[in-house]
């Protein structure tokens, strides 16, 4: 299997915030929003150093997503930062009319995803986030792996028109895409060669995702591995040449099994490739307050949670 | 533009609202009526903005945050000549640009964002404003709100951040006809006192009547007079032309039917 050189641990939220800065370098009709936690979101060198398109919103995540829109609407590029509970759940409806049904050009900027939050509990850890937003017509969901990737990917979607649900976290991760990678909305980033099985994984889960592949392949099990940073619009293709390989697939992301990538992907298979799918993601629970890993071992988003998922889906083929 | 033109645009776009509510055959009649001398002094003499060219780059900008007013929105646009007076015969019906609430996804002229949902397009007028003193310009943000809206909690995050901001560009009507669809505001959810709210958060407050044509035009001039932002309450007669359905909230969300229509447009007041 293909080795993965680990750079440096860092957080992603760090990536989106490099990838703002530079953005405010490079493109005045870059301005960025924030609801009270531009430290939290890593925005502060934007809002240093381009003051003048920085807007503090205060805590007021309704009225931040209502500006944005309508900062879109006079051709700004807003880019809306808060938790990612706070950039979806909250604000739904000023979401789906005023940015999505009005194709406004907004960019959600969503935090502290997942369950990796950790010990704040589960009001903060969203778990439904991707579910809707990609429910949402035209919307563009992307939850990248990494520190390279998620600034790659900040810096991508200034230049896609039209509105966008960026995903990323707080802890601090294996940080192994290139550096300076060129980031393309909607293409799978197909990691290694395998035979045997599929795995699509996303965000934080991809690391893990790797992990488990290469106990898998001493165990003979041969992984076609896939990082999927786009979920909507699906890599329709990527997923399809794979699987029609391999024969069987494993899900993996920090999410709720229900609305997430899993179900995007089954539902791709049912129709098009019918096949064994197992998926690693929380089973319709909250989460709750622990260190990340902790949460990660406790819900079955771990390392040997998708060696297990593998096993389950070779045995099933 | 003189006045005798104006009634007669005000009461041109009352008609038009009266025959595409009876052509759909549902609709909200009662608070498009109300606003229909609003619409007409925003569209007839105070908006900078091209018709025969929607999308200038330097037109005003005119939020309707209270989607169901639709009909007096369209009446206007197509009074204005955005489109034909023809094309509001397709209000509300399949494929129509004329959607029941406005939607820019179905391309109406002259349409900035959608609406329907309410509370939502004080904060679209606030980032609106908020471009425009960021890039120096000098346009003017108009948004229209109902005083039921004004129940949405985000109406006040908006309020509180245009005069944060110093928005004094941004000018928001409220529609004061003291009714909503459950019965008088004050029964459903107390508004008042209105005007010392809006002032306490900051804002330079304008009351009028609404349904005086030189009353709006002094109202909307004091407005950008000033170096707040500016909230204009408005009062208003909900059905205000049609006497017998005046301040009758069950006119809220009723379309005329055909003898209703010929009566009302018979009894459709000129002034």
């Amino acid at each position: 299997m293909k080795a993965f050189e680990v750079q440096n641990h860092k957080d992603t939220r760090s990536g989106f915030g490099a990838g703002l800065e530079e953005l405010g370098k490079t493109n005045d009709k870059v301005v960025a929003l924030c609801a009270d936690l531009t430290g939290s979101l890593k925005m502060n060198a934007f809002a240093d150093n381009h003051p003048k398109r920085f807007i503090q919103t205060g805590i007021a995540e309704a009225n931040m997503i209502g500006m944005a829109a309508g900062l879109a609407t006079a051709g700004k590029i807003p880019f809306a930062g808060t938790f990612a509970n706070f950039a979806t759940g909250r604000v739904y409806d000023q979401i789906r009319q005023s940015v999505a049904y009005s194709n406004k050009n907004v960019k959600i900027c969503a935090s502290h995803a997942g369950l990796t939050l950790g010990e704040d509990g589960a009001t903060h850890q969203i778990l439904e986030d991707i579910g809707l937003m990609k429910m949402l017509p035209g919307m563009v969901v992307i939850n990248p792996c990494d520190y390279n990737q998620t600034k790659a990917a900040t810096i991508a979607i200034a230049n896609y028109v039209g509105p966008v649900y960026l995903r990323f976290g707080r802890p601090k991760v294996p940080n192994f895409t290139p550096e300076n990678q060129h980031f393309e909305i909607g293409q799978a980033v197909h990691l290694d060669e395998g035979s045997d099985l599929t795995i699509i994984a996303t965000g934080h889960l991809v690391w893990k995702a790797i992990e488990a592949a290469q106990k898998l392949e001493k165990n003979g099990i041969s992984v076609d591995l896939i990082n999927i940073h786009t979920i909507k619009p699906l890599d329709k293709e990527a997923i399809l040449q794979s699987v029609s390989k391999t024969g069987a697939v494993v899900t993996a992301e920090e999410h709720m099994m229900n609305g997430g990538l899993g179900d995007s992907v089954a539902q791709l298979l049912a129709h098009y490739l019918p096949c064994p799918i197992e998926m690693v993601a929380v089973d319709d629970s909250f989460g709750e307050s622990g260190k990340p890993e902790e949460l990660m071992t406790k819900y079955g988003l771990d390392t040997p949670d998708i060696i297990e998922a593998a096993e389950r889906a070779i045995a099933r083929k | 533009m003189d006045n005798k033109s104006l009634t007669n645009h005000a009461y041109e776009i009352r008609r038009q609202v009266l025959i595409s509510l009876n052509a759909a055959g549902s609709g909200h009649l009662g608070g498009s009526l109300g606003l229909a001398d609003i619409f007409t002094v925003l569209f007839f003499d105070f908006l900078r903005h091209k018709p025969d060219n929607p999308t200038w780059a330097e037109r005003d900008r005119l939020v309707l945050s209270i989607g169901h007013v639709a009909p007096v929105l369209y009446a206007s646009l197509a009074e204005a000549g955005y489109f034909p007076k023809s094309e509001l015969l397709s209000l509300r019906k399949l494929g129509s640009r004329l959607q029941g609430h406005p939607a820019t996804a179905h391309h109406t002229p002259g349409l900035e964002t959608s609406a329907g949902s309410l509370g939502q397009g004080l904060s679209i007028a606030v980032g609106m404003a908020l471009s425009d003193k960021i890039d120096k310009k000098t346009r003017r943000v108009v948004s229209i709100h109902g005083d039921g809206e004004l129940q949405e909690g985000s109406i006040w995050e908006a309020a509180m951040s245009a005069a944060h901001y110093k928005l004094n560009n941004l000018i928001a009507i409220i529609d004061r006809n003291y009714l909503q669809i459950d019965g008088k505001t004050e029964d459903v959810m107390q508004l008042e006192p209105l005007q010392s709210k809006w002032e306490s958060f900051g804002w330079n407050v304008i009351s009028c009547n609404g349904n005086s044509i030189p009353e709006m035009q002094q109202a909307l001039k004091a407005a950008t007079e000033s170096d707040k932002p500016s909230a204009i309450i408005a009062k208003t007669r909900m059905g205000a032309g049609v006497k017998a359905i005046e301040n009758n909230h069950k006119w809220h969300g009723k379309a005329p039917s055909d003898e209703e229509l010929s009566a009302f447009l018979n009894a459709l007041e000129v002034d």
